[in-house]
């Protein structure tokens, strides 16, 4: 999977999890977490999802990481 | 009507799940209601047959006002279906009913993880409810394998540990009748079930691949548009139920901030161990059966309320203790206002069903899903605003109970310890009380009882 991908796939299961999301105008920089009210049950079935998807390993050391698009599509992206 | 929380007037029958002629047992749900907050499940309050329905979908109904006569049995088991000929409704609502096994959410989960269908699963709890170890001693469908022997295949869109989420409906032989439990909302059920539709042919778009009314639809009209049915539905649009919302909290609020002489107390809570707990064990375990900080939170917010149960239960012309702890979790809505559903008996929860009832709370509250039992009787409720970035909440208590618990952010402070300077990780934990119940010693004892409890993660 590459960045394209990967953020693809990222912005597919934000999607389902807030449905009403606008993601064209997030920046990949910025924490997806504040912008659409994620709380940490939300954040747990991103990881969910994402780990079953992508078919990688994501441990609790990497959600620092995954806080902004980009940061998660380059973890998936190595991982994969 | 029955009231389906303290801030309840009326409700608007948006539903009925059962037809005269059906038989019901208590529990069973058997209509969705509209409140200003959600549409709620509610559940029978006896067993019977149902005779007659006296209210049509759509109507509003004051709280108390009857929905339906339910002639209660003669003792024959199925006395209200005419023998011989029972109505294509009546025979559908209790094949339906016999193949949907009866399960809690912990237990479907443990099936899932374990590839086990429950539709072959015996029963041994009460009523035919399917336990915990129903589903250990259960034949395990391997993981991994591509195609189970089991009908399980044709279930939802869901991965099973060591294989893949299957994203297609399974093969049309594993048909409803065949036992095996295709998700679906009770809507499409019935939709399907009038249409002779096989839900197992029908591709779910709803939560884990669970079958809606609209993809039974599209299933059987795939060109047509939805207009005829639209106007069955509530005409409620997004803004008007945000301002049923907004008056319903408001007024609930009113009413506490009028009756409830609220006192506040407020401790900064250690939570380096539980953090380092939760690590280690986190680490060990797949993403779905990890915890998240404000699970163990809420199991310490039980068991406390247990300890001092001067905080657990009602105020209504002088208080009632709570015969258990039924926690009300506070819950945001997105698009705004919230809701307070409870898990029920929580201090008694092991942490990963306790976490398993969250999880599945807050995504029904969120899809408007509740049953009714849930909305009516939490004894003390948590609100927790840590995932918005503050440090402290003091809540308003809901009526007609004594105490709301507020949990903050978990940030990382300087922290003197035996003498010593460190970092740790705390959480500010508030108690909003009715001092008509309690005092503040009392109080000040069940923030103590959270702290305490928190210092040992692994005996909660």
């Amino acid at each position: 999977m590459n960045q394209d991908q990967a953020e693809e796939l990222v912005k597919e299961v934000l999607l389902e999890i807030v449905p009403d999301a606008d993601l064209t105008s997030t920046d990949a920089q910025t924490d997806f977490r504040r912008e659409l009210e994620l709380d940490s049950m939300d954040f747990l079935t991103l990881v969910e999802r994402l780990s079953v998807r992508a078919g990688c390993r994501i441990d609790e050391d990497d959600y620092p990481r995954m806080a902004t698009l980009a940061g998660s599509a380059a973890l998936l992206a190595e991982r994969t | 009507m029955p009231s389906l929380g303290a801030d309840m007037t009326e409700g608007t029958l948006l539903e009925w799940l059962v037809r005269p002629g059906d038989r019901v047992d208590r529990g069973d749900i058997v209509a969705v209601v509209d409140t200003a907050k959600a549409a709620i499940e509610v559940e029978c309050f006896e067993t019977g047959t149902v005779e007659e329905l006296l209210v049509e979908p759509g109507a509003v109904v004051p709280v108390g006002a009857p929905l339906a006569v339910i002639a209660p049995d003669a003792g024959a088991p199925d006395a209200g279906a005419p023998a011989g000929v029972p109505s294509a409704g009546a025979g559908e609502q209790q094949a339906e009913q016999h193949d949907r096994p009866i399960a809690t959410p912990l237990v479907r989960r443990l099936a899932e993880a374990g590839g086990v269908d429950l539709a072959a699963v015996h029963g041994t709890g009460p009523g035919g409810r399917i336990t915990k170890a129903d589903v250990e001693s259960a034949p395990h469908v391997s993981a991994g394998s591509e195609h189970p022997a089991e009908p399980a295949a044709a279930g939802p869109a869901r991965a099973r540990p060591g294989g893949h989420a299957r994203s297609e409906p399974g093969p049309p032989a594993a048909a409803e009748g065949s036992g095996a439990r295709i998700r679906a909302t009770p809507m499409a059920r019935r939709i399907a079930g009038e249409a002779g539709l096989d839900l197992a042919l029908v591709r779910g778009s709803g939560a884990d691949g669970a079958v809606r009314a609209a993809d039974v639809r599209a299933a059987l009209h795939p060109a047509e548009t939805e207009e005829p049915q639209a106007v069955a539905e509530p005409p409620r649009t997004a803004g008007a139920r945000a301002e049923a919302m907004r008056q319903a909290v408001g007024a609930l609020m009113d009413r506490s901030k009028r009756e409830i002489p609220h006192y506040y107390l407020s401790t900064t809570v250690d939570l380096a161990a539980a953090m380092r707990w939760l690590r280690e064990r986190n680490r060990q375990l797949p993403v779905p059966d990890r915890l998240v900080p404000a699970a163990l939170m809420l199991k310490a917010a039980a068991v406390a309320a247990r300890e001092v149960p001067q905080l657990n239960g009602w105020w209504t012309d002088g208080f009632t203790p709570a015969p258990a702890v039924h926690l009300g979790v506070a819950v945001a809505l997105r698009g705004g206002g919230l809701i307070a559903p409870a898990i029920h008996d929580a201090a008694d929860l092991p942490l990963p069903e306790l976490m398993a009832h969250l999880r599945d709370l807050v995504a029904r509250a969120r899809a408007g899903r509740l049953r009714g039992s849930e909305t009516t009787d939490p004894s003390i409720t948590v609100t927790s605003l840590g995932d918005q970035g503050v440090e402290a909440v003091f809540g308003v208590i809901y009526p007609p109970q004594v105490a709301l618990v507020g949990l903050g952010k978990v940030v990382e402070r300087p922290w003197a310890s035996d003498g010593m300077l460190g970092v740790r990780p705390v959480v500010t934990a508030t108690l909003s009380a009715d001092h008509r119940a309690s005092d503040g010693a009392t109080g000040a004892r069940y923030l103590s009882a959270l702290d305490r409890l928190l210092q040992r993660p692994e005996e909660l």
